[in-house]
C-alpha cells in the first residue's frame, strides 16, 4: 500500500477504537449513537481503502491517457448526485417548517418535529448539504480542467467528499435528538466540529496540490474564488466553534465566547458564511459555468480581479449589520453598515461579469434553459446584493430586522441565486463527468425553470409584503400614544403569507424534483458524447 | 503582447489565456461601476466622521453630530411618556369608579387596557377575550372571583394560585383520585350537577348524587350550588363550563380536579396600566 493508503487506514483504525471506546463509555445516548455512527463510517473506510488496493492490483492511477490529463472524477460523481439528495430533502424539511408556521399543529406536539429542531435541519441541509456537496462537485472538475491536471491522491478527494457527507449526517441527525450548540449555521457539537476541521484541511491541501501541479501559466478567476471560499471558511469555523467540551464521551460543550463578543463573533461568522460560502463559492461556479455553457470569454479580466480582492477585503468586516440596536457598541454597528454599502459595487462586479459574459450569446437564452438558470441566477444574485446593502442601513433595518424581509431577502439569494447556479452547474456537470452529450431532456429543464421560477416569485413576494406589513405593525402607535396592535395580531396578520410562501416552495420543490429525475435519467439513458468532439478545440467562433 | 489575439464577435481582445476553452476579454472597468464604488467609499468615510464610528483605547469617537442611538430611543420613550403623562397622571390618583365617569380618562384607560390585554392577556384568555377550555371566558357576566372593577383589580394584581402572596386560592379536593368517593359516587354526584342545568349523566342515581353534593360540596359551591366568588367556586347551576360541561368532563373534573393559574401582574405592571385593564376587561363583560 502507499504511504497515503497506510496512513489514512491507520488514522481511521485509531478513530475506530475512539469511536468504540466512546458508545460504550458515552455520557449521553445521542453520543453514544453518533459514537456508533463513527465507528461504523472509520470501518467502512477501512474496508474501501483495502478493496481499492486489491482492485488496482497495487498500480497507481496514470496522470494522462494518450496524452491528455486523467481526471479524477468519481468524487465529483458522488457529489452532484449527494448534492441533488440533501437538495430535495432540505427543501422538503423548509416546507414543513413553512407550514407549520402557518399550521402550528404540524409540528405534531413531538420533540422531534417541532420548529425549533426542524429549522436548523433545514438551513444546513440546504447550506451545507446541497450547497456544500454542489461546491465540492464543482471545485474538484474545475480545478482539474482549468489546471489540466488529475488531482492527486487516491485516497483524500475520497475521504474529503464522504467524510463531509459524513458530518452531515451526525449534525443532521443530532439536531432531530435535541443536539447543538444553539448557534445559528453553526449548531453542531465540538466532536462534529472537530471532525470537519479534519476534512476541510484534507479540502484544503487536495486543491492546493492541484493547482501546484497546474499545467497552466496562470491561475484561472473560478480558482481564486474557490480558494478564498475554502481558506476563509476554515477560519470562521475555527474561531465561531471554540468550545470547551464537558467531557470528550459526552455531546455537550461550552462556547468559549459569551455576551455580546459572543454575538459579534457569531454574525461575523453568520454573515462571511453568506460571503465567503454562498457567495465567493458559487461565483466559482458562475465563472466556469456561465462562459463554459455560453461558449463565450469571460467578459473583463480586470473587473474580474477588481471585484475579487473588492469583496474578499469588505465582506468580512459587514458582520455587525445583523446587530443593529442590541447591546452592541453603536460604533462597530456603524462599520458594519458602511463595509455593507461599499460592499454594493464589488458584489455587482461579479453580476456583471457573468451577464455580459453573455454578449454574443443571447439568443441562446431562448434555446438553451440550462444557460437561462444561470442567467437568472446572475441577475437574482445581483437582486439580493443591493438589497443586502440597503437592509444594512441603520433607518432601513430599524424596519425590516426581525421581520419576515429578512427571510424573504435570503430566500431570494438562496433560491434564486445559490439554488438557480447550482442548478445550472448540475444540469452542465452530470452529462459531462458521465460522458453524455446533453442532459437528458431540454425540455424537462424548462419546466424547471418556470415552475421554480413561478415559485421563487411567490415566496419573495410574499415575504416582503409580510416583513414590511409586520415592520409597520410593530411600530404603529394610537392617537393616544399606545401600540395599536399587539404581538398576537401581528401574527395573524402574517397567516396567509405564510400560507403562500409554502405553496412558493412546494413550486420549487417540485422544479427540483423534476431536475432529480432528469438527471437519473441522463445518467441512465443520455445520448453518449460523440468521441471524436475534442473539448480542448472547442472555441469556433 | 506579441499576438494580439481578437473576440471575434466583440472587437475586444483577450488576455492570451485560456482555461478548459475559456477565455478573458480585457474590456475596462465599466465606468458607471467605478464611480459608483467611488461614491459608496465617500459616503461611508463622510457616514464615519458624522457618526460614531471609530474605536479608541477607553471610548469611541462619537461623530459630528454628537448622536447616539441609545440616547435617542431614550428621547423617544421620555417624549411617548410625557405625552401620556396628562391623562395618566390622572389616572394614578383617581379610583375606579372617577375613571369609568370621566370621559377622557375612560377612553385613555379603554386604550391603555387594549393594548396591554394584547400583550399579557391574549396568549390565554384569547384576543377576542373568549378563553378557551382551562381560561375562562372574559365577555360573559360569569365570574369565578367576581366581576366588579375593584374585585377584577384584584385579581389581576394577584393573580390566582400564583407566587404572590397575596393570590387568589382555593382547592378542590380530588374526589375520586383520593378516594373520597368511589367511582360510582362520583358517577352520581356528576348527574346531580348537570341535572341543575338541565343535562343528564347516563346511569346516575340523582337523589343520591343530591345527597353526596350536601355533604362534600355545598361549603364551596353554597347550598343551591350558585357557587361562592369570595371563595373562587364557580356557579354549576348555569351552561358555562370552564373545564367542559359534558358528562366525561365533569365527571374527570369531580375526581381530579383542577387546578389552573394566572400569573400576579403587579408589579410586572405598573398600577395605572392594572386599572386601565381592570376597566378594559370590566367593559367586555363586567358585572356589578
Amino acid at each position: 500500500m502507499s504511504l497515503e493508503e497506510t496512513a489514512y487506514a491507520v488514522f481511521l483504525g485509531l478513530l475506530f477504537l475512539y469511536c468504540v471506546l466512546a458508545a460504550g463509555k458515552a455520557l449521553d445516548p445521542v453520543f453514544a449513537f453518533h459514537a456508533t455512527i463513527g465507528a461504523i463510517a472509520s470501518a467502512a473506510g477501512i474496508f474501501l481503502i483495502v478493496r481499492s488496493f486489491i482492485d488496482r492490483d497495487g498500480r497507481a492511477e496514470p496522470e494522462e491517457i494518450n496524452g491528455k490529463p486523467n481526471y479524477n472524477l468519481g468524487p465529483v460523481k458522488f457529489a452532484s448526485i449527494a448534492a441533488m439528495f440533501w437538495g430535495i430533502a432540505g427543501f422538503t424539511v423548509g416546507i414543513w417548517i413553512a407550514l407549520e408556521l402557518a399550521y402550528p399543529a404540524l409540528n405534531l406536539g413531538l420533540p422531534w418535529t417541532t420548529f425549533g429542531r426542524l429549522r436548523p435541519l433545514h438551513t444546513s441541509a440546504v447550506i451545507f448539504a446541497f450547497g456544500g456537496n454542489v461546491l465540492l462537485a464543482t471545485s474538484f472538475y474545475v480545478v482539474q480542467r482549468t489546471s489540466r491536471a488529475r488531482m492527486p491522491g487516491l485516497v483524500t478527494p475520497w475521504f474529503v467528499i464522504l467524510g463531509y457527507n459524513v458530518f452531515i449526517v451526525i449534525a443532521g441527525t443530532g439536531y432531530l435528538l435535541g443536539v447543538g450548540q444553539g448557534k445559528e449555521y453553526a449548531e453542531p457539537e465540538w466532536y462534529a466540529d472537530l471532525w470537519l476541521t479534519i476534512v476541510w484541511v484534507a479540502y484544503l491541501l487536495v486543491f492546493l496540490a492541484t493547482l501546484w501541479k497546474r499545467k497552466e501559466p496562470h491561475i484561472y478567476v473560478a480558482n481564486w474564488f474557490y480558494l478564498a471560499f475554502i481558506v476563509t471558511i476554515a477560519m470562521l469555523h475555527l474561531v465561531n466553534n471554540a468550545a470547551v467540551p464537558v467531557s470528550i464521551f459526552g455531546s455537550k460543550s461550552y462556547v468559549v465566547w459569551s455576551g455580546v463578543q459572543d454575538a459579534m463573533v457569531q454574525w461575523w461568522y453568520g454573515h462571511n458564511a453568506v460571503g465567503f460560502f454562498l457567495t465567493a463559492g458559487f461565483l466559482a461556479i458562475m465563472y466556469y459555468f456561465v462562459p463554459k455553457r455560453a461558449n463565450r470569454p469571460v467578459y473583463s479580466y480586470r473587473l474580474s480581479i477588481i471585484h475579487f480582492w473588492a469583496l474578499i477585503f469588505l465582506y468580512i468586516w459587514a458582520g455587525p449589520h445583523h446587530l443593529h440596536y442590541t447591546a452592541l457598541p453603536e460604533w462597530a454597528s456603524t462599520l458594519g453598515m458602511v463595509f455593507s454599502v461599499m460592499l454594493w459595487m464589488p458584489s455587482w462586479g461579479g453580476m456583471i461579469n457573468g451577464l455580459m459574459t453573455l454578449s454574443g450569446a443571447w439568443d441562446k437564452l431562448r434555446t438553451d434553459p440550462v444557460l437561462r438558470l444561470l442567467v437568472v441566477s446572475v441577475a437574482f444574485y445581483g437582486m439580493s446584493t443591493f438589497e443586502g446593502p440597503l437592509m444594512s442601513v441603520k433607518a432601513v433595518n430599524s424596519l425590516s430586522h426581525y421581520t419576515d424581509w429578512t427571510i424573504g431577502h435570503v430566500h431570494s439569494g438562496a433560491l434564486g441565486w445559490v439554488g438557480y447556479v447550482s442548478f445550472g452547474a448540475l444540469y452542465c456537470l452530470v452529462p459531462w463527468v458521465y460522458g453524455k452529450r446533453d442532459v437528458y431532456s431540454l425540455k424537462l429543464v424548462d419546466w424547471h425553470f418556470w415552475i421554480s421560477t413561478l415559485g421563487i416569485v411567490l415566496y419573495i413576494t410574499s415575504m416582503w409584503v409580510s416583513g414590511i406589513m409586520q415592520g409597520l405593525m410593530w411600530r404603529a402607535y394610537t392617537e393616544l400614544g399606545f401600540l395599536q396592535y399587539s404581538f398576537v395580531e401581528t401574527v395573524e396578520a402574517m397567516h396567509p403569507y405564510y400560507v403562500i410562501r409554502a405553496l412558493g416552495g412546494i413550486l420549487f420543490l417540485t422544479g427540483a424534483v423534476i431536475m432529480a429525475v432528469n438527471l437519473y435519467l441522463t445518467i441512465r439513458h443520455g445520448e453518449a458524447e460523440k468521441p471524436a468532439a475534442d473539448v480542448a478545440l472547442a472555441p469556433a467562433e | 503582447m506579441a499576438h494580439e489575439d481578437i473576440d471575434k464577435v466583440t472587437g475586444v481582445a483577450t488576455t492570451g489565456h485560456e482555461w478548459d476553452g475559456i477565455k478573458e476579454l480585457n474590456n475596462p472597468l465599466p465606468r458607471w461601476w467605478l464611480w459608483v464604488f467611488y461614491a459608496t467609499i465617500v459616503f461611508a468615510v463622510g457616514y464615519v466622521f458624522v457618526y460614531p464610528a471609530v474605536p479608541l483605547v477607553t471610548s469611541y469617537s462619537k461623530g459630528l453630530l454628537g448622536y447616539s442611538q441609545r440616547a435617542s430611543a431614550l428621547d423617544e420613550t421620555a417624549a411617548g411618556q410625557a405625552a401620556r403623562a396628562e391623562v395618566g397622571k390622572g389616572l394614578a390618583n383617581a379610583s375606579l369608579e372617577e375613571i369609568k365617569n370621566d370621559p377622557k380618562m375612560l377612553e385613555f384607560a379603554m386604550a391603555q387596557g387594549r393594548a396591554a390585554f394584547g400583550d399579557n392577556c391574549a396568549p390565554c384568555h384569547g384576543s377576542g377575550a373568549t378563553g378557551s377550555k382551562g381560561y375562562p371566558n372574559l365577555q360573559d357576566d360569569d365570574w369565578l372571583w367576581g366581576g366588579t372593577l375593584a374585585d377584577i383589580e384584584q385579581t389581576i394584581t394577584v393573580g390566582v394560585r400564583s407566587t404572590s402572596p397575596d393570590t387568589r386560592m382555593n382547592d378542590m379536593p380530588r374526589f375520586g383520585a383520593d378516594g373520597l368517593l368511589d367511582a360510582k359516587q362520583v358517577r352520581n354526584v356528576a348527574g346531580y350537577v348537570l341535572s341543575l342545568s338541565g343535562s343528564s349523566v347516563k346511569g346516575a342515581d340523582v337523589e343520591a348524587g343530591k345527597q353526596i353534593f350536601v355533604e362534600n360540596c355545598t361549603s364551596c359551591h353554597g347550598e343551591d350550588a350558585k357557587g361562592i366568588q369570595e371563595l373562587g367556586a364557580p356557579n354549576l347551576t348555569d351552561k358555562v363550563w370552564l373545564y367542559g360541561g359534558d358528562e366525561e368532563s365533569v365527571i374527570y373534573t369531580v375526581t381530579h380536579a383542577h387546578r389552573g393559574v394566572m400569573p400576579t401582574w403587579g408589579g410586572k405592571l405598573d398600577p395605572v396600566t392594572i386599572k386601565s385593564l381592570a376597566i378594559y376587561v370590566h367593559d367586555l363583560g363586567g358585572g356589578t
